[in-house]
């Protein structure tokens, strides 16, 4: 069952194992996870049309950039010019050696058995991949790796000579020999066998991608370090771990290759092992090819570490290219991969635009809600087409902010909120019929949540999630449910939200890091300012609104006053003044909602949003606290042990040192837990910060233009009216 | 001379209290040592910056615009250059300036009160004479109730503004206050201008007296009797008012008249209604800008990323735009709001003087009736034709100086209305040029940061 679960399986991690990259803790479930990611990766599948040639592309695809590049060069030239077999060979070949050099037996192994593998898909893929490819993902990895060059031969020629200059050579060294022994042995009884290994290879390199892409530079950072190192830390605890820590980037592609499965990443791990043990026997030729690509991505993930730059798009786009490249093989896809590599990174990062259009009401009574129109256009190539129109309710929003938050907020991300349900202004709408009210509540709702996509999509982590994808791409999305504010869920996110803020308050938090204490505070005065803001636009936008209809009963009023009026000039000039004063009325209306739609509502987010910040830094609390916790306890474990020592009973003495080492072990995931929340945090928040930057300049400058334009309609307005007056005989 | 001594006077202590104005220059050194409400003394005022902008605003010409009809005659030139506020009770010091030999000297000042220019306006009134003619009416009362209040809500107010949103609110009273007070000493000029203007009124005896008598005239104050009694002449006249309008007028022109300002006195009070309103609403909007700069800049202040400088100057905008909105709401206060209540009482007046007319009409109609009766009982028949004789005449003197002040009046509220207006106009199209090029300004500061 396991070998049949890990050949399906070895597809789909692509998309899933970005998600789970998220979530540190799977480590342990892998066989769940696997299930969760299939599950899961319902976009995997329409990915994956081709799956096993996408998957088998991505690494491909990252070995031939990678290679020229790098050391390995000579192999992959020399194969690059051959058709994709000799490629693949040489490349596996040369990272075989590289990575062992002692095991020369085994490479020989590999390269014949992937060789094979990947004819028999490259033929197959080549036709769709190829396709994929050449519209965008390739790009941008091929670029990466060009520009992470320099990187990447770093860490090549470290492989090769297997020397121990850097720290990334070190961790490589390390990994090599150790790992590819247990590789080594692995694959050399199962791999060599068959091509199994390559399987888990594959699942490892995906998910080696997807840590990169997902983390992104900061994941490179560290990060990164930290989710190597968690899977790590159980399976290898002993080397790994130090690797890791010393050069993490370096850890991770080593992690993947070898150990391979279980470490590169929680989910990966999850994949991979089952794959690594049972399925690399049973996925046969296919499994041929992933281990290509499996090695192959793992090299892309070292370089995606150093590409600081590009970020998460390169990441993403990698896979589809890789995709491409596995399938298509041959020298051909390589150029195009990397020209339109280079011409998406020159595009703009965000090629994706949404918009909320057309809200509707559906049905009758209170079961009535408004639908929404989200319509999507992007040339992202994780995306099915270019464009597309999906219909969402309201309560499909929150949903999408309750499945990201779920799974994201906890590792430190700022998750953009959605607006505030209203039961007020929902009712109004369900009643009520076209009155003015509704009618603006409904667009202002509309603009809120087209406001909140965008800024979901912006993120760069958030867009991979595929529960994003899913709701601007699929036809239909199960009821959210839980969201309704009044029901039993909404009651018990209450409590929880109540006994959180209590377990916050008693949490005494000893900062050790002056940046964010000082973060803290900024963003907490920053609320109340905002907040005062806030209601001081809303009063201007209330006296703005009775300025128009004081204008408008004027206008009326002077309109009667030139009706009776006897002089005919006077007269007119009255009635005149009576239009100018119409159209002011209108003027000072179109700004009042300026005032609202533009000012007060952009503060009305960032309101909202400094909640999600606030949350971010309770995270790294609770992150913290936890770690603490776990040090406490490790405290205790060693004072039991020493009484036991003291009262000499060494038979429950191993069961405490067997609980020491657990602990301790868990010390240091908590702490490097709370090492990755905190890093996330600080990337996070300035992240929010150059955002915020951009929206509030963005908007004030809209504002004062609308400003602008309604004081040249005033002159306008004016002017015609000056010779009316001059008129007054 | 007459100011200095007034600013030599101690001080006191509650707000708006004590008030001098001499001319522009002298409303500046008054509001200067004006002190503040007792319990903002610890804020220092800078009244300088408001009331630059105040004088500014403050033209004097433009107020006299409301009644555009005054001759250039110089024989009789009135202004009022200074004023004092203590309490309730403003203080005018009216200058005369004349040729005529039927004052003793040919330039005097003298101190008046509003109860003053009440009772001239009243004794107008009652003048028989004057029956016939439009009686300028009477400047109203001075009423700082507004600014008092908001200044009271706005030290209540305080621990919930910065200091310098305070300062800045508290500069806008001062601004909103002293506009009232000019506006307060100008209504009275113009008063005082029209009668001089006027070839009846500037001869009368009480009118001369007023200007003259270098001592408080010490007017007796109304009684409560004379109250009431004043209070149910009214009742009666507006009873008889409409009883009499019932009457269909014989003349044409005066039935005209007659339906004509009723409409649009109605008409016009509404729209004066209406535009207090407005610009007071204006006036709100504008007060919000100070609110929303002052946070803004706040914000800014506290901000270390590339915000900051943004933020500086959309806060700085603000308050720039802030004080051309407040000049716009007081500019349509002072052009349109005014205008209609100064037309709206002057149409009053007319109508008070159709009324006159119309009473004189009912009383020739009764003169006739009791001749014809006692010309029935051969009774008392020289009499009754005297009596008639002089109702006749009464009403053919009203009628005849009725009409030649009705056409005046025309005349004279098309020139108001028109100068008004094409200012206001001009004022509008001034001030939404500076906003925009303040706008413009900073949208292109913006972006090219």
């Amino acid at each position: 069952m396991k070998m049949a679960a890990s050949s399906e399986r070895s597809p789909p991690p692509f998309p899933e194992s970005e998600e789970q990259e998220l979530e540190p803790d799977l480590e342990d479930e892998d066989s769940d996870e696997g299930a969760d990611i299939f599950t899961g990766g319902m976009l995997s599948d329409v990915v994956m049309d081709p799956p096993l040639p996408t998957s088998a592309s991505e690494p491909a695809k990252d070995i031939f950039s990678d290679a020229p590049a790098d050391s390995f060069n000579d192999p992959l030239n020399k194969t690059s010019a051959e058709p994709e077999k000799t490629e693949s060979t040489g490349l596996s070949k040369a990272q075989v050696v590289s990575l062992v050099d002692k095991a020369a037996d085994d490479e020989d192994l590999f390269s014949d058995p992937l060789g094979e593998s990947a004819a028999a898909p490259v033929t197959d893929t080549k036709s769709a991949p190829l396709l994929d490819l050449g519209e965008e993902p390739p790009k941008s990895d091929v670029t990466e790796k060009t520009a992470s060059a320099a990187v990447k031969e770093d860490v090549s020629a470290e492989v090769h000579k297997a020397s121990q200059n850097d720290v990334v050579s070190k961790p490589q060294k390390d990994i090599f020999e150790e790992p590819l022994k247990g590789t080594v042995k692995e694959p050399a009884t199962d791999v060599f066998s068959e091509p199994t290994g390559g399987a888990a290879a594959v699942n490892k390199p995906a998910r080696a991608d997807l840590f990169g892409d997902d983390d992104e530079e900061d994941l490179f950072k560290e990060p990164l370090g930290a989710v190597t190192k968690k899977p790590q830390v159980p399976l290898f605890t002993e080397e790994p771990n130090d690797i890791f820590t010393e050069a993490k980037a370096g850890s991770k592609a080593p992690s993947d290759l070898f150990t391979e499965e279980t470490f590169t990443a929680p989910s990966a791990a999850a994949a991979a092992k089952p794959s690594v043990n049972t399925g690399s026997k049973t996925n046969g030729l296919h499994s041929d090819e992933e281990d290509l690509f499996a090695e192959a991505t793992v090299e892309l993930s070292l370089d995606s570490p150093h590409n600081d730059k590009r970020k998460r798009e390169a990441a993403k786009p990698s896979v589809p290219a890789s995709t491409l490249s596995s399938s298509a093989s041959t020298s051909k896809p390589q150029p195009k991969t990397l020209e339109e590599l280079e011409e998406e990174e020159n595009e703009d990062k965000f090629d994706l635009n949404i918009s909320v259009t057309n809200p509707e009401k559906v049905g009758d009574g209170m079961n009535a809600y408004m639908a929404y129109k989200v319509s999507t256009q992007t040339t992202l190539s994780m995306f099915r087409s270019k464009q597309f129109v999906v219909r969402r309710r309201f309560s499909d929003f929150l949903g999408l902010y309750e499945k990201l938050s779920e799974k994201h907020a906890q590792n430190g991300y700022i998750v953009p909120p959605p607006p505030e349900k209203s039961i007020l202004g929902m009712t109004k709408v369900k009643v009520g019929k076209e009155d003015p009210s509704s009618a603006e509540f409904v667009e202002r709702r509309r603009a809120a949540l087209e406001r909140y996509l965008q800024r979901v999509v912006c993120h760069p982590s958030l867009l991979q999630d595929p529960d994003v994808r899913e709701f601007l791409e699929k036809e239909e999305l199960p009821r959210a449910v839980g969201t309704q504010a009044l029901s039993g869920a909404g009651f018990l996110k209450m409590i929880n939200k109540a006994t959180d803020a209590v377990s916050k308050m008693t949490i005494k938090m000893n900062e050790s890091d002056v940046w964010f204490e000082e973060k803290l505070q900024e963003v907490e005065s920053e609320d109340q300012q905002l907040r005062k803001l806030h209601a001081m636009v809303d009063s201007l936008v209330i006296h703005r609104k009775e300025l128009s209809m004081n204008t408008a009963m004027f206008a009326k009023s002077v309109a009667m006053l030139g009706s009776s009026e006897d002089n005919t000039a006077l007269s007119r000039a009255l009635s005149q003044l009576a239009e100018v004063e119409d159209r002011i009325e209108q003027l000072h209306q179109d700004q009042a909602s300026n005032d609202f739609f533009i000012f007060a509502e952009l503060l009305a987010d960032y309101i909202r949003l400094l909640g999600a910040v606030r949350a971010c830094f309770d995270q790294r609390m609770k992150a913290w606290q936890r770690w603490q916790d776990a040090q406490n306890m490790l405290q205790k474990k060693r004072e039991t042990e020493a009484k036991l020592l003291w009262a000499n009973k060494p038979d429950k003495l191993q069961q405490a040192k067997d609980e020491i080492v657990e602990w301790e072990a868990k010390v240091s995931q908590y702490e490097r837990d709370f090492e990755r929340v905190s890093a996330t945090v600080r990337k996070e928040v300035i992240r929010y910060e150059k955002e915020k930057t951009r929206d509030f300049k963005k908007q004030i400058i809209r504002y004062l233009e609308s400003l602008l334009q309604s004081q040249q309609q005033l002159i306008k307005y004016w002017e015609a009216f000056l010779p009316e007056a001059k008129a007054i005989a | 001379m007459f100011s200095s001594a007034l600013l030599l006077l101690p001080p006191r202590s509650s707000f708006l209290q004590q008030r001098k104005i001499k001319g522009k220059v002298a409303a500046k050194i008054k509001t200067e040592r004006r002190e503040s409400p007792r319990s903002l003394t610890h804020r220092p005022t800078r009244s300088s910056a408001a009331m630059t902008s105040i004088s500014q605003d403050a033209d004097r010409e433009k107020m006299r615009s409301v009644s555009v009809d005054l001759n250039n005659d110089s024989s009789l030139l009135i202004d009022i250059p200074d004023a004092l506020c203590e309490r309730d009770k403003v203080k005018f010091t009216v200058h005369t300036k004349t040729t005529l030999n039927s004052f003793q000297k040919p330039e005097f000042s003298v101190p008046r009160q509003h109860e003053d220019f009440i009772w001239l306006h009243d004794t107008l009134v009652e003048t028989e004479e004057y029956a016939g003619l439009i009686i300028p009416p009477a400047p109203p009362k001075p009423d700082f109730e507004g600014p008092r209040e908001k200044m009271h809500k706005l030290g209540e107010g305080e621990s919930t503004m910065t200091k310098e949103e305070y300062a800045k609110m508290k500069q806008e009273l001062e601004a909103e206050y002293l506009a009232v007070f000019k506006k307060t000493v100008q209504v009275h000029e113009i008063f005082l201008q029209r009668l001089s203007s006027h070839p009846v009124f500037s001869k009368d005896r009480n009118f001369q007296i007023f200007l003259e008598y270098d001592q408080d005239l010490s007017v007796r104050r109304k009684n409560a009797k004379e109250f009431f009694g004043g209070f149910f002449k009214n009742m009666v006249k507006s009873a008889d008012e409409v009883l009499i309008s019932g009457i269909k007028d014989v003349d044409e022109f005066f039935e005209q008249e007659k339906t004509f300002l009723l409409d649009y006195f109605s008409k016009i009070k509404d729209a004066t209604a209406k535009a207090e309103k407005m610009t007071r609403s204006h006036k709100n909007v504008a007060d919000d800008y100070i609110h929303i700069s002052a946070t803004v800049s706040n914000i800014g202040a506290e901000d270390n990323t590339a915000l900051k400088t943004h933020l500086e100057k959309f806060s700085e905008l603000l308050e720039k735009l802030r004080k051309v909105e407040g000049r716009v709401a007081s500019d349509q206060e002072l052009k349109l709001t005014e205008l209609l209540r100064y037309y709206m009482r002057d149409i009053q007046a007319a109508k008070d003087l159709l009324y006159r007319r119309a009473r004189a009409l009912a009383d020739y109609e009764n003169s006739n009736k009791a001749l014809d009766k006692a010309r029935l009982k051969s009774k008392d028949i020289p009499q009754a034709e005297e009596n008639q004789r002089q109702c006749l005449q009464k009403f053919d003197k009203l009628s005849e100086s009725g009409k030649q002040e009705l056409t005046s009046f025309k005349g004279r509220r098309v020139v108001a209305f028109r100068k008004n207006l094409i200012e206001m106009a001009e004022l509008e199209i001034k001030h939404a040029k500076n906003s925009t090029a303040l706008l413009q300004g900073c949208i292109e500061m913006l972006k090219v940061n």
